[in-house]
C-alpha cells in the first residue's frame, strides 16, 4: 500500500499537486443526509476522485445481536434503516422463520405486505422531500412531510410507535391492528394519488429541477451490477430486477404490480422510477385492503410466539410459555440462512448463523446503501461539484444502514 | 429445483442436485475446488478451497450468477478452521441465490480478493478486514472502513468482548 501509516489522507494525484485540491464534504454537510464524509479531489470545480469515509454511526449492532435472544433482536433492526422501519422487522422475521419453518397465517402475511408498502412510501416521501430540497425546491419537502406524518400516525396507531415500530415479530405481528386501522389506511391512500400529482406538478415541469437532474450521474447497467447497486438506482439503469416480483416473499406473488424500469441511467431516471414506484405502492396497498383475509395474526407456535395478554393472565400454560420465552428464549436449529427483501432503497438481506442455541451465533445485515455508495465515484467523476449533491440525493442513502 | 429436503455432503449434493446450474458450473470448473456442499433451508451452499475462490467466483459469474450480493465472515472460535467467509451471489436471470463458503485457519487468515471479478466487493472485503482481521490479497485499498484507523483488535471476533474493557 502506498500509505503505510494507513491514514485516510487523500493526496492529489502525482503530477497534479499544484493544480488539484483536496477538500472535505461532510461529515456535517446538509446534503450528505447524515454523517457521511466525502474526501474530494477537485480540479477547479471538476471532481477527479471521491473517497467516502464512513463509520461515524457505527454502533456494532451485529455484535450486539450475538448477545441477545432471537426476539430481542427485533427492536435493534428498526434502528438501522430508520426511514423504512417495517422492512427491517420484516426481513429479520422472515429469516428467523425460515429456520423454524413457521406457518404464518394469511392475515399476518397480508398485513406485512401492507405495512411494508406503507413503509416504502414513507422512505420514498422522505427521499423526494430531501432530494428536492438539496436541489433548491424547498416547498416539496413541506408537502411530502405532511403525507409522511399521516403514515407515521398509521404506524403509531398499529404499533404504538411512530418510527421504531418493532411491529412485525417472529411468527407474525405483535398484536391485532386496531379496529379502524384498515379504514384509516383506505382514507389515506384514497387521497395520495392526487398528492403525488401535486409533487409531480411542482417538480416534473420545473426547468431548474430538470436541468439539475437530466444527464447527471450516469451509471451504466454494467457498472450498477458490478458495484452491487440495487433497488430504484439499478432499475433506473435499465436492469429489470425486483425481489418482490422475482424472488417473492411474504405472499408478494399474489399481488399484481408493475416494476418501473428506465434506460436513461441518470438522476432524472431515478426520480421517475421512484415516482412510479410510489403509485405502484398504492395499488399494492389497495389490493391488500381489498383482499385482507380474516383470522389470526400470529402463528400457532406457543413456544416461539408470545401469547396474547388475555391468555397469559388467565391460562397457566400460556403463562409458562410466556415466562419461558422471555427468560430463556427459544432454540433455533443449527445452520445458516439468508433472507433478502426489497426495501425502499434496494435489496436488504439478513444472514443469520445459528449454532442451535437461543441466541444467534452471527447476524449480518446486507443493506443497499452500503454498496451503492461505491457507485458515487463512477457517477460523478469528471462532473461539476454541484452535481454531486444531486447524485447523493438521487441514490437515496441512509447512513444508519451504511455504518450499522 | 428447490426441493424441501436437506442434503449434506459433497456426494449427496452432486447426486441430488446434479443438474443445478451452480453445481454444474463448479463441477465443470474443477471438482477438486469443491470441498463440501449442502442444501439446507432451501439454500445451496458450496464450500470452496480458499486458494480457488477468485476463479470459482469468476466461474459462477460466467454461469449466470451475475450479481454479487453480500460477503461476510463467521468466527467459529475456538474451533478449527476458525473463520468462515460467506459469499452470496444472485442470478438475475435464474432468479436464485447461492452461497459460496470458504474456511480459513486462525494463523494469518488471508484469501484472494474477488474485486477483479466484482468491483462491488471492495467495501465488503474492507468491512471483513476491519471487523474480523481477514486479509484480502490484491485488494486495491485494504483499510479499516467502520472503525478508526488506529483501532486495536477486530470486534466481531468471538474473543472480543461485547461490553466492558478489552
Amino acid at each position: 500500500m502506498s500509505n503505510p501509516a494507513g491514514m485516510p489522507v487523500l493526496e492529489p494525484a502525482e503530477g497534479a499537486r499544484d493544480q488539484h485540491m483536496v477538500i472535505n464534504m461532510g461529515p456535517q454537510h446538509p446534503a450528505t443526509h447524515g454523517v457521511l464524509r466525502l474526501v474530494l479531489e477537485i480540479d477547479g470545480e471538476i471532481i477527479v476522485r471521491i473517497y467516502p469515509e464512513i463509520g461515524y454511526l457505527h454502533t456494532g449492532i451485529e455484535k450486539t445481536c450475538e448477545a441477545k435472544f432471537y426476539h430481542q433482536v427485533v427492536p435493534l433492526t428498526d434502528r438501522i434503516n430508520y426511514l423504512d422501519p417495517l422492512a427491517n422487522n420484516l426481513c429479520y422475521a422472515l429469516a428467523v422463520e425460515k429456520f423454524l419453518s413457521l406457518e404464518i397465517p394469511p392475515k399476518a402475511q397480508w398485513m406485512r405486505v401492507l405495512l411494508a408498502e406503507l413503509s416504502r412510501l414513507n422512505s420514498h416521501l422522505i427521499w423526494l422531500g430531501t432530494h428536492a430540497m438539496d436541489i433548491g425546491a424547498l416547498t416539496v419537502f413541506l408537502y411530502t412531510f405532511r403525507e409522511r406524518e399521516d403514515i407515521l400516525r398509521l404506524f403509531e396507531a398499529v404499533s404504538g410507535q411512530r418510527m421504531m415500530t418493532s411491529y412485525i415479530r417472529i411468527g407474525g405481528l405483535a398484536l391485532e391492528p386496531p379496529l379502524d386501522f384498515l379504514d384509516r389506511v383506505q382514507a389515506f391512500i384514497r387521497t395520495l394519488p392526487e398528492k403525488i400529482d401535486e409533487y409531480s406538478n411542482l417538480l416534473t415541469g420545473n426547468p431548474i429541477f430538470r436541468n439539475r437532474l437530466k444527464g447527471v450521474g450516469i451509471l451504466s447497467a454494467a457498472d450498477a451490477v458490478a458495484l452491487g447497486v440495487t433497488g430504484p438506482p439499478l432499475r433506473a439503469s435499465g436492469v429489470d430486477f425486483d425481489l418482490r416480483r422475482d424472488m417473492p416473499y411474504s405472499s408478494y406473488e399474489k399481488f399484481q404490480f408493475h416494476v418501473p424500469v428506465s434506460n436513461d441511467c441518470d438522476c432524472w431516471a431515478r426520480y421517475e422510477v421512484r415516482l412510479i414506484e410510489m403509485r405502484e405502492c398504492i395499488k399494492i396497498i389497495q389490493q391488500a385492503l381489498d383482499g385482507m383475509p380474516e383470522g389470526a395474526v400470529k402463528a400457532d407456535a406457543p413456544k416461539i410466539v408470545l401469547p396474547d395478554r388475555e391468555k397469559m393472565k388467565t391460562q397457566m400454560e400460556a403463562l409458562i410459555h410466556h415466562f419461558k420465552i422471555v427468560t430463556e428464549g427459544f432454540d433455533v436449529p443449527a445452520g445458516e440462512v439468508f433472507q433478502g427483501i426489497e426495501c425502499g432503497h434496494g435489496q436488504m438481506g439478513y444472514y443469520i448463523v445459528s449454532d442451535g442455541t437461543a441466541k444467534p451465533y452471527r447476524v449480518h445485515m446486507r443493506y443497499p446503501s452500503f454498496p451503492t455508495l461505491q457507485a458515487l465515484e463512477p457517477m460523478c467523476k469528471g462532473r461539476m461539484l454541484a452535481d454531486l449533491v444531486a447524485v447523493i440525493g438521487s441514490i437515496d442513502i441512509v447512513l444508519g444502514e451504511i455504518d450499522r | 429445483m428447490a426441493e424441501s429436503n436437506t442434503l449434506f455432503g459433497k456426494a449427496a449434493v452432486l447426486e441430488g442436485l446434479g443438474d443445478h446450474p451452480a453445481v454444474k458450473a463448479i463441477v465443470a470448473f474443477s471438482s477438486e475446488a469443491l470441498c463440501d456442499a449442502k442444501f439446507d433451508f432451501g439454500e445451496l451452499t458450496l464450500t470452496i478451497a480458499p486458494e480457488q475462490i477468485r476463479a470459482a467466483a469468476a466461474a459462477m459469474q460466467a454461469a449466470g450468477y451475475n450479481f454479487f450480493e453480500d460477503l461476510t465472515a463467521v468466527d467459529w472460535f475456538p474451533a478449527s478452521p476458525r473463520f468462515q467467509l460467506s459469499y452470496h451471489l444472485v442470478s438475475h436471470t435464474l432468479k436464485e441465490r447461492i452461497r459460496l463458503r470458504v474456511l480459513l485457519d486462525e494463523a494469518d487468515p488471508a484469501v484472494d480478493s474477488i474485486t477483479p471479478v466484482w468491483a462491488g466487493a471492495n467495501f465488503y472485503e474492507r468491512e471483513v478486514f476491519d471487523l474480523f482481521g481477514i486479509r484480502f490479497e490484491e485488494h486495491p485499498n485494504l483499510r479499516r472502513i467502520m472503525l478508526p484507523e488506529d483501532w486495536q483488535g477486530h470486534p466481531l471476533r468471538k474473543d472480543y468482548p461485547v461490553e466492558g474493557y478489552r
